[in-house]
């Protein structure tokens, strides 16, 4: 079995209005994951439901082949740090991991805590409250890889962190990913992290799946391409046009190519993670509400 | 550590080929060489907060190059070389110029005028043998 983490026409509703839906993606074992999208879009809701903490509406969402909902089997092979690394502020560091040794019986490894919050500087009686957000942040993830998970979601773990922190956050987490081989699924708005950080994309869009799949398969089928104005018809090589502008005389093109482009005739560019997200998640943003605001386009 | 890495942020070549290259560089400057062990794939991953597997990626390439080896269990060894027969003259070459640096130093010349000089001297010297300048 290679997906760790899969999704098949996933639904969650609050009420009428649809958090997430027939979202689809699998995530294969030993990748670290990109979880994308504009506010609202649904990153938060699908975590929960990965973790089981939210039950489908439609759809099924599957860990390591088991649902999660309801389901205690799966508990010890996951690891969830939620956004704003909630952790018992007046206990202290030590307190924290006898607790969840006493909270996970199955796999809890304390030795993995034990160590990084000793190299972190941690002593074990400073109390978590009076801890820095970037120290919070560390606290919960050695928690989280104590649990020696084989699949960790980490909600927007490094959001509020300054650079230097989040830094040494990512840097923690890839030491211990390249240690044990956990499965990785992050959500973060920080794109230029996450080009060095992650080898697969997941990128939600008003709660749909926009765009997934590997880092490197994506890269390698998007170009930019520069070149006279274009009228629209079809360009030999080109799947898709994901995203264009034009001037009087220039179009300027992001595509999914699935062929040879004339490089005559275009100036084909490869573009970097970030610019993709972008390219995608511009284009049907700027449907003009220039009517309802009485102004002209 | 024989070798660390550092990552350009600026640079466009991708996060894997940027370490492929920095490995090629040491092994053509006679840093790396034959039996070195490569830094450990965890090491690389922490130290620059990037997906190990990018560093993976690139040993996978050096392997595919020829120039390392993987063991597995225990890391990834250089085996190749990219230096040159020119290798053992470059350090008393270096020494050489490293005087001469010095020289336009004292008589003067500001790290422009050295590099303008140099750039010429170059041109004019090396142009007649080696090097075809066309200019149209």
């Amino acid at each position: 079995m290679d997906a760790v983490l899969e999704a098949d026409g996933l639904g969650k509703r609050y009420g009428n209005r649809w958090a997430l839906r027939d979202c689809t993606f699998s995530l294969p074992e030993g990748q670290v994951a990109a979880l994308v999208g504009p506010n609202g879009a649904g990153k938060s809701t699908l975590l929960h439901l990965a973790v089981g903490l939210l039950r489908p509406d439609d759809g099924s969402v599957r860990v390591l082949g088991q649902q999660p909902y309801d389901n205690v089997a799966v508990l010890p092979d996951l690891g969830f740090v939620a956004q704003d690394t909630p952790l018992y502020r007046d206990f202290t560091a030590a307190e924290l991991v006898t607790m969840g040794g006493k909270l996970n019986r199955a796999r809890w490894d304390a030795s993995v805590a034990r160590n990084r919050l000793a190299q972190l500087g941690i002593a074990p009686h400073q109390r978590v409250g009076t801890l820095s957000g970037g120290q919070r942040a560390q606290v919960a993830l050695a928690l989280a890889l104590s649990k020696r998970p084989r699949l960790l979601l980490l909600d927007e773990p490094v959001a509020s962190l300054d650079p230097l922190a989040r830094h040494e956050f990512l840097q923690a987490l890839m030491g211990s990913v390249a240690e044990t081989g956990t499965t990785v699924l992050l959500s973060s708005h920080l794109l230029s992290d996450l080009e060095r950080v992650c080898d697969h994309l997941v990128l939600l869009e008003t709660a749909k799946v926009r765009l997934t799949g590997s880092v490197d398969d994506l890269l390698g089928t998007h170009r930019q391409l520069i070149g006279a104005r274009h009228d629209g018809s079809a360009i030999p090589g080109v799947a898709a046009v994901i995203r264009e502008s034009h001037t009087d005389r220039q179009s300027t093109l992001l595509v999914r190519v699935d062929g040879w482009v004339d490089e005559t005739r275009w100036t084909s560019t490869e573009v970097g993670l970030e610019d993709l997200i972008l390219g995608y998640l511009g284009d049907h943003r700027r449907q003009g509400s220039h009517a309802a605001w009485g102004v002209t386009a | 550590m024989v070798i660390e890495f550092v990552l350009d942020g600026r640079s466009k070549v991708n996060t894997y080929m940027q370490l492929v290259q920095q490995v090629r560089q040491a092994l053509r400057v006679g840093l790396l060489e034959s039996g070195d062990q490569l830094p450990k794939v965890r090491d690389v991953a922490q130290a620059l907060a990037i997906n190990p597997n990018t560093v993976l990626k690139a040993y996978r390439q050096l392997e595919m190059e020829g120039l390392a080896e993987g063991r597995p269990g225990v890391g990834t060894f250089v085996t190749g070389t990219l230096a040159g027969a020119s290798l053992m003259h470059q350090a008393e070459l270096r020494a050489d110029l490293v005087g001469w640096l010095r020289r336009a130093q004292t008589a003067g010349l500001t790290a422009d005028d050295i590099v303008a000089l140099v750039d010429t001297t170059i041109r004019a010297t090396l142009a007649d043998d080696v090097i075809v300048v066309t200019h149209t």
